[in-house]
């Protein structure tokens, strides 16, 4: 399948960028991630889609039309330029983590992420939370602040969410640039910071 | 740990790739690459397709994910096929893979950088 392609659809970027740099925009099903990504992107979001199958599909099924076995996980990214040599990359993940290897490819080499969280359904971001501690991703927290959401105390949120002390919790709409920049900041000084002290062993 | 709601049945169809599963480099979805110099001999169809989205580069690089975006090749498959072409020289990345936990100093450079904008 071969379809045309104008040029001024690729976005590349200056020969002078030397280093990219990558965060992950994680969270629950429809917490705002896409539009978080959208907000502080300076390119249109650009959107992946990686095919999965279930392993007791047949080889013949791979080449044949996508059946019933075949989904489709779409990934969907933006970037900011930091100075002429660094290109931040934000990934969205995608908000159901029922394949671990894409996770992996998408966390992998990632300075960290900041999970998105709907004070409507805390509980959905458990998952996440547990995936990301148990790879070792630095994370921070921004609870995305929707109209009719209900408004927690943040400390009620910390509990909720089982945060440890040290993780960054804030607020945010994932619609305004400025309030994701400030996301991204609060999470990069987090990163930034010294390890905290290992918990003694009970 | 097998996770939360993983579903260990799902794989990924690496039909286009010759059944590799990883990339020869470490080829990451946020790597840069830019158009290099080499012999353009023997290339599959997709490797042509991703050497002739540099055409109008002018020397200006692409991420693996916009490669893998603008073409629609999964992007686990746009990995490996980057990684090919690296190998043969006719493309090139301005720096190595970060490790899997990056450096302090790129921490650093990303924060003041976002300070700047804010
Ligand atoms: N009111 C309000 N609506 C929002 C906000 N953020 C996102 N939305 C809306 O909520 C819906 C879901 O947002 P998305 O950005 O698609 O969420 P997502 O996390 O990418 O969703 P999935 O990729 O499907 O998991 C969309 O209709 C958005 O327009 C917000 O801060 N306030
Ligand atoms: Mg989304």
């Amino acid at each position: 399948m071969d379809f045309a392609l104008s040029p001024n659809r690729v976005d590349f970027v200056p020969r002078t960028v030397t280093q990219p740099a990558k965060i992950v925009i994680a969270g629950a099903f429809a917490v705002g991630k896409t539009t978080f990504v959208a907000s502080v992107s300076e390119v249109a979001p650009l959107r992946m889609e990686e095919p999965i199958i279930r392993a007791s599909t047949t080889v013949d099924d791979l080449t044949g039309t996508p059946g019933k076995n075949t989904t489709t996980v779409g990934l969907d990214y933006g970037r900011i330029h930091l100075g002429n040599q660094l290109v931040l990359y934000l990934f969205g993940t995608p908000g159901q983590i029922r394949f671990r290897p894409l996770w992996e490819d998408l966390t992998e080499g990632a300075l960290g992420a900041l999970v998105l969280a709907d004070t409507r359904d805390l509980d959905a971001s458990h998952d996440i939370l547990g995936l990301l501690e148990s790879q070792n991703t630095p994370y921070a927290v921004a609870i995305n602040l929707f109209d009719h959401a209900p408004r927690y105390p943040l400390p009620e949120i910390r509990q909720a969410l089982a945060l440890e002390d040290h993780t960054p919790l804030t607020e945010c709409d994932a619609r305004e640039y400025g309030s994701c920049l400030q996301a991204l900041i609060t999470l990069t000084e987090y990163l930034t910071r010294p390890a905290p002290p290992l918990e003694p062993q009970p | 740990m097998t996770g939360p709601r993983q579903d260990p049945d799902l794989i990924r169809p690496y039909v286009r790739t010759g059944g590799r599963t990883r990339p020869s480099q470490d080829v990451r979805l946020e790597s840069l690459v830019f158009a290099a110099t080499g012999t353009v001999q023997g290339l599959g169809p997709d490797a042509r397709r991703v050497l002739a989205l540099f055409t109008p580069s002018q020397g200006g690089g692409l991420a693996v994910a916009d490669i893998a975006a603008t073409l629609a090749l999964p992007p686990s498959a746009t990995r490996i096929l980057v990684a090919d072409l690296m190998d043969q020289g006719l493309l090139t990345a301005p720096t190595a893979a970060e490790p899997e936990r990056p450096a302090a100093s790129l921490m650093e450079r990303v924060l003041d950088g976002l300070r700047a904008l804010a």
